[in-house]
């Protein structure tokens, strides 16, 4: 039992100033991996027709705002 | 400076790493398409104060945190009511696979405070200097050092510290293999 303590305090104990380097290198891996993740996804049509069209001669910048507006939610803010 | 169509693209290239600052910021892919799509509004109907030269990516993100933070309190009693319902139910499951351990992660961002997490994701995930997330952020380039670190050792406490029993099955293996062997 003393042995598993000491494992796993030696493996996921941050000290009080500063992470271990295997939390820090595992923490900024989850954290790319959830960023890439959406990154991956690409450019969506949506945004892709909205960058083309304010771009022609002319264009209005008129875009449907999908979703509902959000400045008449309820009073306070 | 006009729009050209060179700085079309290059605002269309910066779209797939907007939207995912808007999703870690918000933790709803919804609402962040529709920061994205105000941010790009927004980008275009002032592309004349861009300062050619300067860092695109870095300008699209100031405005796009600009708009996430003054949309914040707006909206912040409903998402944290829905965020936390959420949470709840994840916490009802053993963390069985890397899915979970996602959802988890995921989570345990949503629990910084804004400051902290938005500093962390612009370093962290998007890979701006301290100085271009201190510039995106309003702040000193030491805030934002202290900001990050506040913020991985909050997130370790989170996940890996009083999460101890989290790992579970592994550790009563090891605990079962250590006894065995000792």
């Amino acid at each position: 039992m003393k042995d598993l303590k000491s494992q796993a305090s030696r493996s996921t104990s941050p000290g009080k100033g500063g992470l271990t380097p295997e939390i820090q290198s595992r923490i900024g891996h989850q954290l790319r991996a959830m960023y890439d993740d959406v990154v991956r996804q690409g450019v969506p049509d949506r945004f892709a027709e909205l960058i083309k069209k304010l771009d022609a001669p002319g264009a209005s910048p008129h875009v449907e705002n999908e979703g509902g507006s959000n400045d008449n939610n309820n009073g306070r803010d | 400076m006009p729009l050209t169509d060179s700085l079309r693209n290059d605002i269309l290239a910066a779209v797939p790493s907007l939207r995912a600052f808007a999703i870690s910021l918000s933790g709803n892919a919804d609402r962040a398409d529709d920061l994205v799509q105000e941010t790009l509004l927004r980008a275009l109907a002032n592309i004349d104060s861009f300062q050619p030269g300067s860092n695109l990516p870095a300008w699209l993100f100031t405005i796009l945190r600009n708009l996430f933070r003054s949309d914040y309190r707006k909206r912040r009693r409903e998402v944290e009511d829905a965020e936390g319902n959420y949470a709840k139910t994840l916490k009802t499951q053993p963390s069985q696979n890397a899915h979970l351990e996602f959802e988890e992660f995921r989570t345990a961002l949503d629990k910084l405070p804004q400051d902290q997490r938005e500093a962390l994701i612009l370093v962290g995930a998007s890979g701006f200097s301290y100085e271009d997330a201190a510039s995106i952020c309003g702040c000193a380039v030491g805030t934002i050092k202290s900001r990050v670190n506040r913020a991985r050792s909050k997130l370790a406490a989170l996940l890996y510290v009083d999460g101890a029993e989290d790992f579970g099955p592994d550790e009563t293996v090891r605990a079962v293999i250590g006894g065995s062997g000792g």
